[in-house]
């Protein structure tokens, strides 16, 4: 009886190929990618003035998207460190999905900042002359760091699992039957490799939260090291710690749903998951809001000079429209949704997790250009356009080209390796058949 | 003008003396060949005609001019050198507002000296009025030189230095184009070379110098750079000998002495009686460009508004 249900639980979460549902979406985001790989080569042919980045608005959606995946990385810590060290068992089938959105973003986040320079072609100065004063050296030092923990944290529990996948060979393709082989042939189950693992994985689900804290709170001071009003402000690392598990957590429960329904997985992500998940998103939706309020409202409440125009154009002005959708969007419809049983349902659950990413998307975009569109000294003597900044199609294709390339990142992941922990999840039903017992 | 022909008398009368200090080590060394020796074939006979001049080592010395050849510059220091700065001096200016009228002659100077990219300046002039019944007044921008510059601290790659005689520099060989320092920069100050800055083959071609800040480079930063290739030839910056009206006045702190040229004052005296005052002075960032304010003013203030239009025209091709 109980090998059975093993024997069904592997079948069940054993990689399966894409349908013909996966192969359009595949072929979608890869189209996607070469245009902004295409834009992309434009941009180094003639200069960031393809761009309407200018000398006013000097940082644009690259950087708002650089922050956005720095953000949806916290995730990975978030459900794998936090949940696992305060003993929470119900995340389990979420942390390899979790700990890839993690891998993938900040992959994606390094590649979008290396677009975002001037002379990308000399990013070795970096290492030949970096000063350790400037923060943005401070982001690739935990940047990098943040990137292998996460990458070791992927790949220790996934172990056992490749010694299953090794198992039914007749499942697998050649090449990667090498690959399991490469990575988990040296597995052997051995009650002195789980302890050693195990040991690794505390470890490391130790190490990742500060780490973790470091890389968007560094990531806040590249905008709070400066004077500029709306960046100028003690409050950053928190309220972007605080926005980043919010829009990681509002990541998982898409994630979840569309994995759920696709690989057909209702029985390992239940009702209940979304449940959980959802009242961490209103939990988290409810702390970034608060830490908003502080953000805009102290301010507000004091209208200094410099401020007084780039809180204006952010209330009423320019930039209100997306202003009001994003904070409706990422925070308060997610809370209405979630709010209430019915709508921590998987459908709604869904909905309100594309609000929450979609909506945190613009919210830092808020974050980075109308600032640099409210200097302190008015705007003078620069070309008209120098005033405004709207992103022109390369920006644009080269932002969805990197969020295209993120989803590929996770979507190849799941079709190579088991998206849900198996091993993970045997041992688990083991114990709770145990506990009935 | 007076200062420009001056200046350049200086400098020749500099250049002859160092091309006698070199006859002097050469004359010394009895090499055969003489070192005014244009290329092997054309030798110069002496024309008999003698020319005075001061050696290095004080002395008056006679040279037959057709062994003078006028060198055409100084040659540019090197970019270590253009780190360290010049010894022993701390360079300030004082912008006095109650004599600008915008008419930007030192702006052009600027952009035609450094070869900016059309439409952008690194001079910029603002037409400004503090409060709503104040007075308004054109206040003319340059890099601040900060003694405290955020945007030094910031810059990932120490592309963007501090001299020990208070300029802020960039190296654009350097610069790998991150625009933090222009985020960091409060003045708005800093201007990027977004595309090819559209520079003629002589000049694209030069070695970048710190100190001329030419030729600017694709991707990266540039702006005002106080000019200390001038400084270094004794000569003013190209906005200070630009501008008709006396605005720039240049000098060494050290020296306690600033002139735009035909004027010199204490700088002290001058920061003391015209209540002399510095931008932003709450954020700490310690300017080196004082302010004296637009009291007893030599022009009413004009706002000439065709100034807009022009910028409409000079947009840059994107
Ligand atoms: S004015 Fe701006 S660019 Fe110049 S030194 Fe100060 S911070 Fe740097
Ligand atoms: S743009 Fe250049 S000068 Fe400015 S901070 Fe970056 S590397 Fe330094």
């Amino acid at each position: 009886m109980e090998n059975l249900e093993k024997e069904q639980i592997v079948q069940d979460l054993l990689p399966q190929e894409f349908g013909k549902q996966g192969k359009i979406w595949v072929a979608c985001l890869v189209t996607l990618c070469l245009i902004g790989f295409a834009a992309y080569c434009h941009q180094l042919s003639k200069g960031l003035v393809v761009t309407a980045m200018r000398d006013y608005a000097s940082w644009g959606i690259y950087i708002s998207n650089f922050v956005f995946f720095v953000a949806i990385s916290l995730v990975g810590s978030l459900i794998t460190a936090v949940l696992r060290l305060t003993d929470v068992h119900w995340s389990t089938p979420l942390t390899r999905i979790a700990e890839i959105i993690a891998v993938s973003a900040i992959t994606f986040a390094s590649i979008i900042i290396v677009v975002d320079m001037g002379r990308p072609d000399r990013f070795y100065n970096l290492f030949l002359h970096g000063r350790l004063q400037s923060p943005i050296v401070w982001d690739v030092i935990v940047i990098t760091t943040y990137f292998f923990i996460s990458l070791l944290l992927l790949y220790f529990p996934l172990l056992p699992d490749l010694k299953i996948m090794l198992k039914y060979k007749e499942r697998t393709s050649k090449w990667m039957y090498k690959l399991y082989t490469f990575l988990g042939s040296f597995w052997k189950d051995k009650p002195e490799q789980f302890s050693l693992s195990n040991k690794a994985i505390n470890i490391l689900s130790i190490t990742i939260i500060p780490v973790a804290f470091s890389i968007h709170t560094v990531t806040s001071w590249l905008f709070a090291t400066t004077y500029r009003p709306g960046w100028d402000s003690t409050n950053f690392g928190a309220y972007f710690i605080s926005g980043a598990f919010l829009v990681g957590s509002g990541g998982v429960l898409v994630a979840m749903y569309v994995f759920r329904s696709h690989y057909k997985l209702q029985k390992y992500i239940t009702y209940d998951h979304f449940d959980k998940m959802g009242k961490v998103v209103v939990m988290l939706a409810l702390l970034y809001l608060y830490f908003n309020v502080n953000e805009f409202l102290v301010p507000a409440f004091k209208m200094k000079k410099p401020e007084e125009e780039h809180l204006k154009g952010l209330f009423t002005g320019e930039f209100a429209p997306i202003f009001w959708f994003a904070i409706t969007t990422s925070m308060l419809l997610p809370i209405l949704i979630l709010i209430y049983k019915k709508g921590r349902r998987p459908f709604p659950a869904f909905i309100a997790g594309i609000l929450v990413v979609i909506g945190s998307w613009f919210k830092r975009y808020i974050i980075v250009t109308p600032t640099l569109l409210h200097p302190f000294l008015p705007m003078r003597d620069v070309p008209a356009n120098y005033h405004h900044y709207f992103p022109t199609w390369e920006e644009w294709a080269i932002c969805i080209g990197s969020l295209a390339g993120a989803l590929l990142v996770i979507t190849f992941f799941a079709r190579i390796f088991p998206i849900i922990p198996i091993h993970e999840t045997i041992t688990e039903t083991e114990e709770h058949e145990h506990d009935k017992k | 003008m007076e200062m420009n022909e001056k200046s350049t008398s200086r400098r020749e009368f500099l250049t002859a003396g160092l091309l006698a200090g070199g006859l002097a080590v050469v004359a010394g060394c009895s090499s055969k060949k003489s070192p005014f020796d244009p290329e092997a074939g054309d030798q110069v006979a002496a024309s008999g005609e003698k020319v005075k001049l001061l050696s290095v080592d004080g002395e008056i010395i006679e040279v037959d001019k057709a062994f003078l050849k006028p060198v055409p510059d100084l040659p540019q220091v090197s970019n270590e050198a253009a780190r360290i700065g010049i010894p022993g001096k701390k360079f300030a200016m004082v912008i006095d507002l109650s004599r600008c009228k915008s008419l930007k002659k030192c702006q052009t100077a600027c952009n035609h000296m450094h070869h900016i990219h059309p439409g952008q300046n690194w001079i910029k002039v603002y037409p400004m009025q503090d409060a709503e019944h104040t007075s308004p007044y054109w206040q003319p921008t340059t890099c601040m030189h900060c003694d405290e510059p955020p945007c030094v601290k910031v810059c990932p790659v120490d592309a963007t230095f501090k001299r020990q005689d208070g300029i802020v520099l960039i190296d654009s060989d350097r610069c790998i184009g991150c625009r933090f320092c222009m985020a960091a920069c409060p003045y708005s100050t800093r201007v990027f070379n977004w595309e090819e800055p559209g520079l003629t083959k002589e000049i694209a071609d030069k070695p970048y110098s710190c100190e001329t800040s030419v030729p600017q480079k694709k991707g990266t930063v540039g702006k005002c750079d106080f000019c200390p290739d001038m400084v270094r030839k004794g000569s003013l910056p190209h906005c200070v000998s630009a501008c008709p009206n006396g605005v720039f006045f240049f000098g060494d702190m050290l020296e306690d002495s600033v002139t735009n040229g035909s004027e010199t004052f204490r700088f002290s005296d001058l920061i003391k009686d015209k209540a002399g005052y510095r931008l932003m002075e709450d954020l700490g960032t310690k300017p080196s460009v004082y302010y004296l304010p637009p009291v007893n003013r030599n022009f009413p203030f004009e706002k000439h508004d065709e100034e807009d239009s022009t910028e409409n025209k000079s947009t840059s091709k994107s």
